[in-house]
């Protein structure tokens, strides 16, 4: 079986003196790159037209908290999704394994669009023919579009991760698991104490960039009308008829977000003690 | 169950890896304080017969006792499988084992390592079992280490850690595999004071080794295996002293 590749985490290099940490950005290439980046955002601050910024603010900063919540709900639950679908693949029977793989192979091998629309189109339109369903306490929600994008957006999470789960479970030493039932550990206790917690240590280090995928992944949900940042946007540019500008702002806003993703998750990586 | 009752007690065993016959009848006996040495080239089956006694290998034939208690077997296809689940997670809490790469997990602490087994499977009180950790981490020198994670140690700290591991569980028995065939030259040595202590204080050991004179010192008695049979067997002087197999000369000497 394939073992996953764990990127052991990069030691924190010890703080060096300011100047000398300095030093490399102040080559003459490097300021001259600089200097043009500055003067393009200086371009673009004042040569392109941001005056309809103030008054879309609050419907963008709401787009934000819409991709940001269908971003944490739908890694959370993918997530908890993926660890049962990555250890039935390592040691469940035959028929739940079968049914895992089947999962993963065809979630990772369809467009994410496309089980976004036969979801919401499929699902809503099931839905809606069942009396039972339209008269229950959960239609008011199933009438809105997005727990469509919430259950697509975690369905596709969770195989993906469910499959790097699978290599990390597949991937745990096994003279770890065999010291534990030397000891006399029951089978779950050695799954609950040894081999479980080391093998989500072990995904842990692809999980940032597997989030950052996820964020860029969450825009697809404007299609069944989601009002995400990017739905935001769009209708942004529609109202006031500006092309770039809408855009930009969006690249940054999106840059903004991995950039932090990327910070918070390693400094997480960090604190976690390694394995070998 | 008296002073006389073995600690460790194997009646022909054997063990086929599919049709590659490893073990081909095996008996050895390790009464209480007895510290037997199990030497042999490379192949002739220690790890094996080893693994046999605490179950990580099923036997394909023949009965082992641990102090008077014979695993309750069942017959397969292949061989024997343990009948009695509760039976030998019980007995296998009383046999500690010490493996070649040591098999710490490393996502615990030293602490952590040790009082794992007495906590979760003996079921004891975490204090006790802190207190009692303490004690053995510092018989084997790592007192100040009990905070540390197993990838921040020398191999021959993460060895002693796995000792003191097998020391919290107050074993019947304890079992080395090879405990320092992974460890650098110079480590080598503290891992080896240690075990000489426990031997020292009568523990019961079986222990694979290929370190020679120091099988000799602390041995109460050898075991020469060959091709998987016990070839020669006796106390160390006389199986270095004076070997009968022409295999364990030459062995003794390529070793040498
Ligand atoms: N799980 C296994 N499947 C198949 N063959 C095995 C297995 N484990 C061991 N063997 C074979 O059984 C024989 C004895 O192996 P064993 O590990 O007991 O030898 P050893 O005396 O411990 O050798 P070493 O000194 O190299 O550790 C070897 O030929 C080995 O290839
Ligand atoms: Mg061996």
């Amino acid at each position: 079986m394939p073992d996953i590749d764990i990127v052991t985490p990069i030691r924190p290099t010890p703080a060096l003196p300011l100047r000398s940490r300095l030093a490399p950005l102040l080559m003459p290439h490097r300021l001259v790159m600089a200097g043009l980046a500055l003067a393009a955002l200086a371009a673009i601050i004042t040569k392109m037209d941001w005056s309809w910024l103030p008054g879309y603010l609050p419907k963008i900063g709401h787009g934000l908290l819409v991709t940001l919540a269908l971003l944490a709900s739908s890694v959370a639950a993918g997530f908890a999704l993926a660890l049962p679908l990555g250890a039935v693949q390592v040691t469940g029977p035959a028929p739940l394994r079968w049914l895992a793989n089947g999962f993963c192979t065809v979630i990772r091998g369809t467009p994410l669009l496309l089980q976004l629309w036969l979801i919401y189109y499929g699902l809503g339109a099931l839905f809606a023919q069942f009396p039972e369903i339209r008269g229950s306490w959960l239609w008011p929600y199933l009438r809105q579009a997005w727990p469509y994008g919430f259950l697509t957006l975690t369905l596709s999470f969770a195989a993906y991760q469910g499959e790097v789960i699978r290599g990390a479970f597949a991937g745990v030493p096994r003279g770890e698991l065999e010291a534990a039932r030397a000891f006399g550990m029951p089978r779950l206790m050695v799954f609950r104490r040894v081999w479980f917690p080391r093998a989500v240590h072990r995904a842990l280090p692809t999980l940032a960039g597997e989030i950052i995928l996820q964020l860029k992944a969450t825009p697809l949900v404007a299609t069944i009308t989601v009002t995400d940042l990017y739905a935001v946007i769009t209708r942004v540019r529609q109202a006031t008829y500006l092309t770039y500008e809408p855009l930009l702002l969006l690249i940054a806003i999106y840059l903004c977000l991995s950039g932090t993703l990327t910070l918070a998750l390693r400094w997480l990586e960090g604190r976690v003690p390694s394995g070998r | 169950m008296n002073d006389a009752t073995p600690a460790v007690e194997i009646r022909d065993l054997h063990k086929h890896f599919g049709r590659l016959e490893v073990l081909k009848g095996i008996s050895l006996t390790a009464r209480p304080g007895d510290v037997v040495a199990v030497i042999g080239g490379s192949g002739s089956g220690k790890s094996t017969m080893l693994r046999c006694i605490n179950m990580l290998e099923t036997p394909s034939a023949g009965e082992i006792a641990i102090h008077g208690e014979a695993y309750a077997m069942r017959r397969t296809r292949g061989g024997l499988e343990p009948a009695d689940r509760k039976q030998l997670q019980r007995i296998r809490a009383q046999l500690g084992m010490v493996f070649q790469n040591f098999n710490l997990w490393p996502h615990r602490t030293v602490l952590g390592n040790v009082i794992e087994v007495p906590v979760q499977v003996l079921g004891m009180p975490r204090d006790e079992a802190v207190a009692r950790a303490r004690q053995v981490l510092d018989r084997v020198g790592l007192a100040e280490k009990e905070d540390a994670y197993p990838a921040h140690m020398s191999g021959g700290q993460q060895q002693r850690c796995a000792i003191a591991r097998v020391l919290a569980v107050e074993p019947l028995a304890m079992l080395f595999d090879e405990p320092t065939s992974a460890l650098d030259p110079e480590l080598v040595g503290e891992v080896l004071n240690v075990i000489r202590d426990l031997a020292a204080e009568k523990r019961t050991m079986i222990l694979v080794t290929h370190e020679m004179g120091f099988a000799r010192d602390v041995a109460s008695h050898v075991v020469y295996l060959k091709d998987g049979r016990i070839e020669e067997q006796g106390p160390p002087e006389q199986l270095f002293g004076d070997p009968h197999s022409p295999h364990l000369q030459q062995f003794i000497r390529s070793i040498a």
